[in-house]
């Protein structure tokens, strides 16, 4: 196991490299430029900034410049918020994100599994219907139209909970839910039917067959075996989930890392963008690895060796 | 001895403690202030944008400061003389002008600012603003020392300022935050560290206290502001909203208590919810379509007039802007300082169908025939760009012109304009950034190939400006630019359609706050009641 996880790290060098290249010369690809803006700078203080930040050399050295940085772990200046380096903004905003999407997460997979465990159980019963009814409407409202609704009926109607703004365990609870309500509704969906197909498989009716009561079939063998496609949903999702949402943070006006991914690429912020791909790609890596080896545990069949 | 060394102790323990309470009951004033986004940077040299000037009108002092009106009062400068030729400011500096550290505001102060800001390395994109001074170009440009510069420090509370031509705009000029001044010894220190809280020394009535991305920005009532007795809020969290809606939520939560700007969308309803929570005033700015003259089928002027005659100026105001914008027939606004007379299209108040008649007749003598003239409206992305060019396109159409709309993405549109695109009708907008027309009008000198979209070139209108440049006499300088401007209305290289508004969401419990045509509102200026 230890050696699968190690050669799975180092595979993820090669990844890396090639993911932050292609980023690299892709953004570059977008016309303009980071300071370009409705009005034009004179040329001569364009000239000046250009020099400021090394745009005035071939792209390649930029690149190689880059990559040198990155290696020492510099992500380099933001273009767009020029008092803060990409690894200032990220260590403010790296934490903000990753608390509202690992509640998020956790109440996704309690209140999913639970509601998914028990439309199985009484399947085409009204509990039945009322989970996978619900669930299909959590998964077609967009959070952009759950967010505002959210912010208008607590935070302006009723007056219960902030309409927006970041501080206290007050201002994370709408965001939360926002965050949590369509991930319970997916996982609820897979879990139900990995549960239905669970209850039928043959190492449960083997259970059932040596006598073992409901609660020890359903909630060790089945439920076991049902959470494998849930996993391997959730590990991407927490993979996104954790590295901010745009809407819920720009709606909430929370400061998470989702916005700085379509702020940077709309302000041609470079190594903002960069430090997000980098970013992200990591939490990808690493919960990919993460499902991976819950896999081995969840299903006995599965081996690294 | 030791008894009382621990008495004293216990004393000094029992003080300290109380203080901060005793300071905490009476409470702070706290004021939540909605901004349109968060600044690029706090290095006043570096930004170019209305939110952070927002932010450093309230950290900065300049030697003249606008009113809560926009008027522009004497701020660290407590009185100046002018030469008779109009080349020499000289400016008294009060005494009781303090940073935020307490050391004085001195004349040197402002010299480090001005060449600082000058210098091709701090690649300010501002740095412009002051080229009226003596050499301040050519520092920028390299081409000579810092120590050149027409700013001198004569004592500590006087400076001298000589500039390369009477430029009647300069006290507005120095309300800009690139005249503003800088803490040389912090600066020094810290390098380009010193816009963090706590490295921060600044003038203003408030100083950093916290800047958390996407967040807020904290600052707090500087004690050492010389009118810092009659500045009523403490705390100003100016807040970023880059959704307006959201700002729009948290105002009627009560969250905050203003928001720079609103969402066009809900116009109608904030009309009906809000009342005259909602403030809606003339601004600074012009909306026109650049035309690219020097393609041959939009070469004749007489083609360009008879678009822009076309054009229903008070329906896209109203129905597409929803009145956030005023229809526009100049491209100076109207209400502009040092402008007494303004000139619009002469058929600014005739109606629309008369106006259609006219356009054809236009077209026919210019030989273009009905439905022969097919021009691309070209716009950056945006809701009511898109549907200002829908509507626009339509109207064309009334008097035999077919038009296409084709939408770019904002970075790389104005690039695109600005490099000489190969495009029919763009769309552009130009908020001043001083009440002067020459900041209008400069837009089409030939040489201002940054601006100069459609690439006009008069040697008429820029005979004018030029002469306008060195006119003193301001009633003399205002009829120059008058003709200049009147000379581009008949020429119409870029067709004028809108002027900008300020809006905004002001709440019942702010007072203090005064619309104006810059849309600029110190906290100084305001005050909270409960």
């Amino acid at each position: 196991m230890f050696t699968y996880v190690l050669r799975r790290l180092l595979g993820a060098v090669p990844t890396m490299f090639v993911i932050v290249t292609i980023a690299f010369f892709m953004i570059r690809l977008a016309p303009g430029g980071p300071f370009d803006l409705e009005r034009p700078l004179d040329p001569l203080i364009m000239q000046n900034l250009e020099r400021a930040y090394n745009f005035d050399k071939p792209l390649w050295q930029q690149y190689f410049i880059y990559l040198g940085n990155l290696a020492q772990g510099d992500l380099g200046p933001s273009f767009t918020r020029r008092d803060f380096s990409v690894v200032d903004l990220f260590r403010v905003g790296l934490p903000v994100s990753i608390q509202i999407g690992s509640l998020s997460m956790l109440i996704a997979l309690i209140v999913g599994t639970v509601l998914g465990a028990l439309a199985a159980l009484r399947q085409n019963s009204w509990v039945d219907y009322m989970v996978v009814g619900t669930a299909t409407f959590g998964i077609t409202i967009p959070t952009f139209v759950i967010a505002p609704l959210l912010s208008l009926l607590f935070g302006v109607l009723m007056g219960w909970l902030p309409a927006g703004g970041w501080g206290t365990w007050k201002h994370m609870i709408l965001p939360v839910v926002t965050l949590s309500l369509p991930q319970i509704a997916v996982v609820a969906r897979l879990t139900r039917g990995a549960t239905i197909e669970a209850l039928r498989s043959n190492h449960v009716r083997t259970a059932r067959a040596y006598g073992l009561p409901t609660r020890v079939v359903v909630g060790v063998h089945a439920l076991r075996a049902a959470m494998l496609p849930v996993v391997s949903y959730l590990g991407p999702a927490a993979a996104s989930l954790l590295t901010g949402s745009v809407v819920v943070e720009t709606i909430f006006g929370i400061p998470g890392i989702g916005r700085y991914f379509v702020q940077g690429a709309l302000g041609r912020d470079y190594t903002l963008v960069m430090g997000t791909v980098v970013v992200i790609a990591l939490f990808v890596i690493v919960f990919n690895l993460i499902v991976d080896i819950l896999y081995a545990w969840l299903d006995p069949r599965v081996r690294y060796d | 001895m030791m008894k009382s060394l621990l008495s004293a102790t216990c004393l000094a323990t029992v003080l300290l403690t109380a203080a901060p309470m005793l300071a905490t009951a009476q409470a702070e004033v706290v004021y939540n202030r909605g901004n349109d986004t968060d600044p690029t940077t706090l290095d006043h040299h570096k930004t170019s944008t209305i939110p952070e000037a927002n932010l450093m009108r309230d950290l900065y002092e300049g030697l003249v400061v606008p009113n809560a009106k926009a008027e522009v009062v004497p701020g660290v400068a407590e009185s100046w003389e002018i030469s008779q030729d109009g080349l020499t400011y000289t400016f008294k500096l009060r005494n009781d002008a303090k940073w935020s550290n307490g050391d004085p505001v001195t004349a040197g102060d402002f010299v480090f600012a001005y060449q600082r800001i000058q210098d091709p390395k701090t690649a300010a994109p501002y740095a412009n603003m002051l080229y009226p001074i003596v050499n301040a170009e050519a520092i920028n440009k390299g081409e000579k020392q810092a120590a050149d510069l027409g700013a001198k420090a004569i004592d500590d509370h006087t400076l001298e300022i000589k500039l390369n031509a009477p430029t009647p705009y300069f006290l507005q000029l120095l309300t800009h935050q690139a005249s503003f001044p800088l803490h040389q010894k912090s600066v020094e220190q810290f390098g380009d560290q010193y816009t963090r809280p706590g490295n921060m020394v600044s003038n203003g009535a408030y100083m950093l206290e916290a800047f958390t991305p996407n967040d807020k920005i904290v600052m707090r009532k500087n004690p050492n502001f010389h009118d810092a007795a009659n500045v009523k809020i403490d705390v100003v969290n100016y807040i970023p909203f880059e959704e307006r809606a959201t700002c729009l939520r948290r105002f009627e939560a009560g969250e905050v208590l203003s928001c720079s700007d609103i969402d066009n969308a809900q116009m109608d309803y904030m009309k009906e919810k809000l009342g005259d929570q909602l403030h809606i005033a003339p601004y600074l700015g012009s909306y026109y379509l650049p035309v690219k003259v020097k393609k041959e089928k939009l070469a004749d002027p007489r083609v360009r007039q008879a678009l822009s005659m076309a054009i229903d100026r008070d329906f896209l105001a109203k129905e597409i802007w929803r009145e956030s914008m005023l229809p526009g027939y100049s491209i100076v606004p109207p209400g502009i300082d040092n402008y007494p007379d303004p000139v619009f299209l002469p058929y600014k108040d005739k109606d629309i169908l008369d106006r259609e008649d006219e356009a054809k007749k236009l077209l026919e003598e210019a030989g273009v025939k009905e439905g022969s003239l097919t021009v691309e409206l070209r716009h950056n992305t945006g809701e009511n760009h898109k549907n200002t060019m829908t509507a626009v396109a339509d109207m064309l159409k009334n008097i035999g012109v077919n038009a296409t709309i084709v939408e770019m993405e904002g970075t790389g549109y104005f690039d695109y304009m600005k490099n000489d695109g190969d495009f029919d009708l763009t769309r552009a907008g130009w908020i001043g950034d001083y009440s002067d027309p020459q900041n209008f009008l400069f837009l089409f000198e030939s040489a201002n190939l940054g601006f100069n979209y459609p690439r006009w070139s008069n040697a008429d209108y820029d005979k004018l400006m030029a002469e306008a440049a060195t006119t003193t006499d301001l009633a003399a300088r205002s009829k120059i630019l008058r003709q200049a401007e009147e000379l581009f209305l008949k020429e119409v290289p870029a067709i004028p359609i809108l002027y900008y508004s300020s809006t905004a969401l002001v709440s019942p419990k702010l007072k203090g706050w005064e619309d104006n045509i810059m849309n600029q509102h110190a906290t100084r200026w305001l005050s909270v009641e409960n």
